[in-house]
């Protein structure tokens, strides 16, 4: 088990386009760690240099303290779970399992026994003797787990394992996989599209666009404190109202004379403040806020998320289900003064008053110190609380 | 229903004129005939008073040889090149790509004459090996083009798989990917190989007797004084005996060849 570093890595491919930009990363021995962004930003090539599958064009990989930069994948000791499973059709899920180990020249009763231990740690044991064409996609993606942890590697990383599953098998999976971390304490880089299961999965997430880190940070410390107008507008679901305000004494304006806390960095022009759906409420039409119309609701059971157009800017509220307001409905919005917005420079698109540099991208790894106690809520919360 | 007799019809006819005599033959009788095999005989045993194996069996040695290798070259070198094309990020592999179908764009008649003087100048003239060389340059840029589709479509993950369990990129290459592509290297095998089989333009020109092949030797038998329509049907109808055989033999993969891309994985 070991920590991994990385250190001004970028990525060019042969026809040009850069795909990793400097990047520099620490992940902490036995930490989750989930890259999440967009498809093409850079995430599942970062993953596949750690790897070794892709050489970076410059930059440095350690893992633990050893220099990776020119080691073949399988000199790493690493373990990846790909997208598509990749499991070998004509073999059994028994002798997939075992592969890595047999291609190690492990001795066969060694091999029966890890088999059998990890095939048992993802409750797979009486489907060994099938083959994957006859696995649903679920199980496929157990054996391709069990196969990864078969080998006690120092290091999981994982390629969006769980797209192709449905939805439902989704979310246990993701459990099972978090649980899985947490018990062997193994490094962990989970690359994902999905900011739930980033969200829900991740020790520390790290949020990368057209090849660049933007932020990285505990998952309510990224949820609470988006560092940049792109992670604000890609976490959480809704992500945040983003909406440009001006600078009136105490106050700043937004859309529709709507009036929010200022902040005390927040001066000068070309402000754009980031606003949770949860910050705002709505009010019938004579209230005191911003006059709108709701366009659209979504009942999520305990809450609902209303759609109200105020002055040509789509404000997304979160209201509790007693809120019976219906689409066409004549009403305001107003913002609640315990939250201060976050709001960024409409240029850069940073946080104003956040330091230049994404606050917490470097982290020494014995400071981070996660290891199983991080999985806890309650210590991400009060990380997150913190910042 | 007619299509199919249309189409059966020429077969049908081939194989009856095989079994007629001369006279038969010019009568054009369809079932008023008595069956010889003097014709199937012929081919093989030479009319010559001195007897032996007759040319045709040359021919016959000369073409199973030809294609026997031309497709195999094609094939040992085009399916490692379709797979770098598929899986490397090469520079330009669109135009390299191009470059090598556009080698298809001439008909054969018009770059025969230059390689005829080549191959003159070169010692290849009338040579297995010149047609050997030939075939298997003409067969490359089919063998690269199908077999990248197939490549495309087995994922790169189960060499990457391989990869991360210590096995070198060729090696995860044979391991990972080569067995998913058997069905598609046969069924471009058979194409090459039907291809190579039916050559006709290149090998009249490029041959003399020595290394002739079947098609040119069996258009050689028309003409003369009167040409022995039997004989001809014969000898075709024994060289598209072989094709036949193996199309039949891997008929389940070329099936599964040629449908790779519609099945959902």
């Amino acid at each position: 088990m070991s920590g991994i570093h990385i250190e001004g890595l970028r990525k060019q491919f042969p026809d040009g386009t850069v795909a990793v930009e400097h990047l520099d990363l620490e992940i902490a021995d036995g930490e989750l760690f989930v890259l999440l962004g967009p498809s093409g930003c850079g995430k599942t090539t970062t993953l596949r240099c750690i790897a070794g599958l892709e050489h970076q064009t410059s930059g440095d990989v350690r893992i633990g303290d050893q220099l990776v930069n020119g080691r073949r994948a399988g000199e790493r000791d690493i373990a990846m779970v790909f997208q598509f499973y990749a499991l070998y059709p004509h073999l059994t899920a028994r002798d997939n399992i075992a592969f890595p180990l047999r291609a190690q020249k492990v001795a066969t009763s060694e091999v029966e026994r890890r088999v059998a231990a990890s095939a048992e740690m993802l409750k797979i044991t009486d489907l060994l003797d099938r083959k994957p064409s006859r696995l649903s996609g679920g199980e496929q993606q157990r054996i391709a787990l069990a196969r990864a942890l078969v080998r006690a590697p120092q290091a999981f990383l994982m390629d969006e394992p769980l797209t192709n599953l449905d939805a439902e098998l989704r979310i246990d999976m993701r459990t099972e996989i978090k649980h899985l971390q947490a018990e062997l304490g193994t490094t962990m880089v989970y690359v994902t599209h999905d900011q739930v299961e980033a969200m829900s999965l991740g020790d520390r997430i790290g949020i990368m666009n057209g090849g660049r880190l933007e932020q990285v940070g505990a998952p309510l410390d990224v949820y609470r404190n988006p560092a940049t107008l792109f992670t604000a507008g890609f976490i959480g679901t809704p992500p945040m109202n983003l909406f440009d305000v001006a600078v009136d004494g105490p106050a700043l304006v937004g859309p529709g004379g709507l009036r929010l806390p200022r902040p005390a960095d927040a001066t000068g022009t070309g402000l754009v403040a980031g606003v949770r759906a949860e910050w705002l409420g709505i009010a019938g039409p004579d209230g005191d806020g911003a006059s709108g119309q709701v366009v659209a609701t979504e009942s999520l059971g305990d809450e609902t998320i209303y759609v109200v157009d105020v002055a040509d800017q789509r404000l997304s509220v979160r209201e509790p289900p007693t809120a019976q307001w219906r689409d066409g409905d004549a009403v305001t919005v107003h913002h609640f003064a315990r939250f201060e917005p976050r709001v960024y420079d409409g240029d850069t698109g940073r946080l104003l008053g956040a330091d230049p540099a994404p606050a917490q991208a470097m982290r020494a790894p014995g400071d981070a110190a996660p290891g199983p106690t991080t999985t806890d809520p309650a210590r991400s919360g009060a990380d997150a609380g913190t910042a | 229903m007619l299509a199919v007799v249309l189409m059966l019809f020429p077969a049908f006819w081939m194989l009856i004129t095989s079994l007629k005599d001369i006279q038969d033959v010019y009568a054009a009788t369809v079932f008023d005939f008595t069956p010889t095999l003097d014709n199937y005989r012929d081919v093989f045993v030479s009319t010559s008073a001195a007897g032996g194996a007759s040319d045709l069996v040359t021919n016959f040695s000369n073409s199973v040889i030809i294609t026997a290798m031309a497709t195999l070259l094609a094939t040992l070198i085009g399916v490692p090149a379709a797979w770098g094309f598929s899986r490397f990020d090469i520079k330009g592999a669109k135009d390299q790509l191009f470059f090598i179908l556009s080698t298809r764009f001439m008909p054969p008649v018009v770059v025969v004459i230059p390689l005829f003087v080549m191959y003159r100048w070169a010692g290849l003239y009338d040579t297995r090996t010149g047609l050997i060389l030939l075939y298997t340059a003409f067969n490359l840029p089919f063998t690269i083009w199908m077999m990248k589709g197939f490549v495309d479509e087995i994922p790169g993950e189960y060499e990457d798989a391989l990869m991360m369990d210590g096995y070198s990129r060729l090696q995860a290459f044979r391991q990972g990917s080569l067995p998913l592509l058997v069905p598609g290297i046969l069924a471009t095998a058979v194409f090459s190989m039907i291809f190579t089989w039916n050559e006709f333009t290149f090998a009249v020109f490029l041959t003399g007797s020595t290394a002739r092949t079947v098609p040119p030797a069996i258009a050689g038998l028309l003409g003369g004084q009167s040409t022995p329509w039997g004989l001809v049907a014969a000898a075709a109808m024994v060289f598209a005996v072989p094709v036949l055989a193996f199309g039949f033999l891997v008929r389940k993969h070329l099936v599964a060849g040629m449908t790779f891309g519609a099945v959902r994985r």
